[in-house]
């Protein structure tokens, strides 16, 4: 089947297998492995990208459900500069990663938490990151670079 | 994990979902919002062969004031839920107990009619559309009918739905000025509630339905029987498992299921009649 979406701003259609994972379209067709496979059972949220600007785990969705749709991943969050995205230099002012494995799914959950709750208090975000596990840093630096961007952005941006 | 092969319908109506499901047979099944029918296909427990995506009918995505009661299209997600103001004015307990399906990232994708359809024990919106008392609109080849949630939860992961009919709407009365709780009881949050409690004030008691105690939701009739007897809380309460059969598995045994009951239900019961 022949779906079209927009990924990181940019027009992509693809002849895609019904069965495909939104996730396998990403990394093996489109070329964005910066989307992590993690449990592959909707667990962990390695694989959070955003559909039409809210996050889902992208190990769970099929292909040609995104058709027509908008997709951001993590490559698509800097500017127009190549600079880092608020949120990811706060992932590394706060050393809220380790390994990183579960680092793009994690940004992309924060950044569709702050689109819904621009002024979380640290008890919604750490409920905004029910979806995401991460294995190393006990997610206290996460939830404080979150609440710094909150802080100094006022959060809507993205 | 990878889906097996199967064929993808997209209908642009609920008629033409019908259709396809009358003339494919058994083999069709509906996807919503694909987060419990995707994980079960990955794992091969199911392999349906045509799938018929209902997930764009933006008209059965509402939620809609419909004098004495609300109406929600069986297409609004978990997250329409959590957020509209109606539902906190008219049934709070439902736009509450959504918030606590899953995490966010399914509440992005999940629809209530999914989630009703398909039935799971351990979900949370069949417990609260019983304790509400709602009604399921349902459209098939022979047209509409209307199925009480009571009577909507025949077994394990099965309802009153034949394989070619849809759920289009729930029904859900005008609650608003009346106290409610909703208490779930897991060990990490994203979970399945090991045992639930949804509960409305009603008139000499309150409506007690439980989240899985046995194969569908139940009410905690003799907890609500006791009630109009005025009986206290905490008599009440201790009633709470009569008539349930909880299954032990790897979280819980039934017994344990039994005692969360009468605690989860006393909480509540605290919550509803101060
Ligand atoms: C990680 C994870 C955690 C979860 N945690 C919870 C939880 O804590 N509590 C909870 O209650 N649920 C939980 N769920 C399940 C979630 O709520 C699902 O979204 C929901 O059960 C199914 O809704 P859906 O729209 O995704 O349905 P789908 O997966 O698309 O469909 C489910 C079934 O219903 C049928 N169906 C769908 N729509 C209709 C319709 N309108 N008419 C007739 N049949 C229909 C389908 O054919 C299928 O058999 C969780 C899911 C995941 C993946
Ligand atoms: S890989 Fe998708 S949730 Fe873990
Ligand atoms: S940084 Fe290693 S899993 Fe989170």
């Amino acid at each position: 089947m022949r779906i079209e979406l927009t990924v990181n701003g940019r027009h992509e259609a693809a002849e895609v297998e019904p069965r495909l994972l939104l996730v396998h379209l990403l990394r093996e067709r489109l070329g964005l492995t910066g989307t992590n496979v993690g449990c592959d059972s909707t667990s962990c949220g390695a694989c959070t990208v955003l559909l039409d600007g809210q996050s889902v785990k992208s190990c769970t969705v099929l292909a040609v459900q995104a058709d027509g749709a908008e997709v951001t991943t993590i490559e698509g969050l800097s500017g127009a500069g190549g600079g880092l995205h608020p949120l990811q230099a706060a992932f590394q002012r706060h050393h809220a990663l380790q390994c990183g494995y579960c680092t793009p799914g994690m940004v992309m959950a924060a950044v569709s938490l702050l689109a819904e709750h621009p002024h979380p208090t640290e008890e919604e975000v750490r409920r905004g990151l029910e979806g995401n596990l991460c294995r190393c840093t006990g997610y206290q630096g996460i939830v404080d670079a979150i609440l710094e961007v909150a802080r100094t952005t006022g959060g809507a941006e993205r | 994990m990878i889906p097996a092969p199967f064929e993808y319908a997209r209908p642009r109506t609920v008629e033409e979902a019908v259709s396809l499901l009358v003339h494919h047979g058994e083999g069709a099944k509906l996807l919503a919002g694909g987060h419990s029918l995707l994980p079960l296909m990955k794992l091969r427990v199911a392999a349906p062969s045509l799938l018929v995506d209902i997930g764009r009918l933006v008209d059965l995505r509402y939620v809609r004031d419909a004098g004495d009661h609300v109406a929600v299209g069986a297409l609004v997600r978990h997250h329409d839920l959590e957020t509209s103001p109606l539902l906190e004015r008219e049934a709070p307990l439902l736009r509450y107990a959504a918030g606590f399906v899953g995490d966010p990232q399914v509440r992005h994708r999940g629809t209530i009619g999914g989630s009703l359809a398909h039935a799971d024990p351990a979900a949370d919106l069949p417990g609260v559309v019983v304790a509400l008392e709602a009604t399921m609109v349902v459209y098939g080849p022979r047209g509409e009918r209307l199925i009480p949630a009571r009577d909507f939860f025949r077994s394990t992961f099965e309802s009153a739905l034949a394989p070619d009919e849809v759920l289009v709407e729930v029904r859900v009365p005008k609650v608003g000025g009346r106290r409610w709780a909703f208490q779930k009881f897991n060990r990490r949050s994203i979970d399945w509630a090991i045992v639930g409690v949804a509960a409305v004030e009603a008139d000499g008691g309150a409506s007690v339905a439980l989240v899985n105690m046995g194969p569908i939701p139940l009410r905690a009739l003799e907890t609500e029987a006791a009630l109009r007897r005025g009986a206290s809380q905490a008599e009440a309460a201790a009633l709470a498992d009569r008539g349930t059969e909880p299954s032990s598995d790897l979280n819980a045994s039934a017994e344990y299921r039994r005692h969360l009951a009468r605690v989860l239900v006393r909480r509540a019961l605290e919550q509803v009649r101060r």
